[in-house]
């Protein structure tokens, strides 16, 4: 292969998988947000209704 | 379509798009012949074209889903939207960057206000709009009704993004493709890379818009049970 500028085909590629793997990472966070949100709820309304 | 049927199509499309990734980076790298004049760096093509063409199809796909829920109101086409743009986002960041390095190396900046480039930059500003009109409505119909429209009218820069290179001939690079030069600007072997490297991304893609929909799914879930906690 010709490695004339491969530093730069480097970063940028580098740079790619970065934004892609940050947005998998957000995704992540938001998925585990949510379900501690979702756990929460039902049982904040199981407890509720035995309540009431 | 069930839970399990869901996880697994998720899973085989991850795993068929990192092993499709995987065999086309080898050919990318080590298999595909040298460009004379740009050196390693027109390698990015592979992954710069393919990410442009990932986000267009995502933003048409939303676009459509858009018409259909203002259609048929049902909440699954909202929830595809939303999904479907918020992808859309992340591969049209992935374009503009690795146009960006390209640039510097070939152009010798970083950006400049050519055409093709404000009006893809203005596509990333209007469809984080989107997410952004999503965030500020709390009530879910309203939002869907509101996002939907302007989803449909969001694609008219898409058009003018893909376009451009043919209305403004200024710095950016001509179109290449066959099917939009009638063939002979590109080697067989490079274009060809260019849509087994776009089929990887859009499965990986594909397989970020199911997750981004059970998300929508859990939100309407967590939507629905507040409400009821409220009424209790």
């Amino acid at each position: 292969m010709d490695e004339r500028n491969f530093l730069f085909l480097f970063y940028g590629l580098a740079a790619a998988w970065i934004l892609l793997a940050g947005y998998v990472l957000t995704l992540a966070a938001r998925e585990k947000r949510l379900e501690r949100q979702l756990d929460t709820l039902k049982r904040m309304l199981e407890q509720r209704e035995k309540d009431g | 379509m069930g839970d399990a049927m869901r996880r697994t199509i998720l899973y085989a499309m991850t795993a068929l798009g990192a092993l499709w990734l995987a065999r086309n980076l080898y050919v990318i790298l080590l298999a595909l012949p040298d460009e004379v004049a740009q050196g390693a760096i027109y390698r990015i093509f592979f992954f710069h074209l393919p990410a442009w063409f990932t986000c267009f199809a995502a933003f048409f796909a939303a676009g459509l889903a858009s018409l259909l829920y203002l259609i048929r109101k049902s909440p699954g086409y909202d929830a595809f939207a939303a999904a479907a743009v918020e992808v859309g986002v992340a591969f049209t960041a992935i374009g503009l960057v690795t146009g960006m390095v390209w640039a510097r190396i070939i152009w010798g900046i970083w950006w400049t206000w050519d055409p093709r480039l404000t009006w893809a930059f203005i596509t990333l500003l209007v469809y984080v709009g989107y997410l952004m009109l999503r965030r500020a409505i709390d009530e879910a119909a309203e939002r869907a009704k509101n996002s939907a429209v302007l989803c449909i009218f969001a694609f008219t820069s898409v058009v003018i993004t893909y376009k451009a290179i043919d209305w403004w001939r200024t710095q950016h690079p001509g179109a290449v493709l066959s099917f939009r030069t009638g063939g002979g600007t590109i080697d067989p072997a490079m274009e060809s890379m260019l849509f087994q490297n776009w089929f990887a991304l859009l499965l990986m893609a594909a397989a970020l818009v199911l997750i981004r929909m059970r998300q929508e799914r859990m939100a309407r879930e967590i939507d629905g049970l507040r409400r009821r906690a409220h009424a209790l």
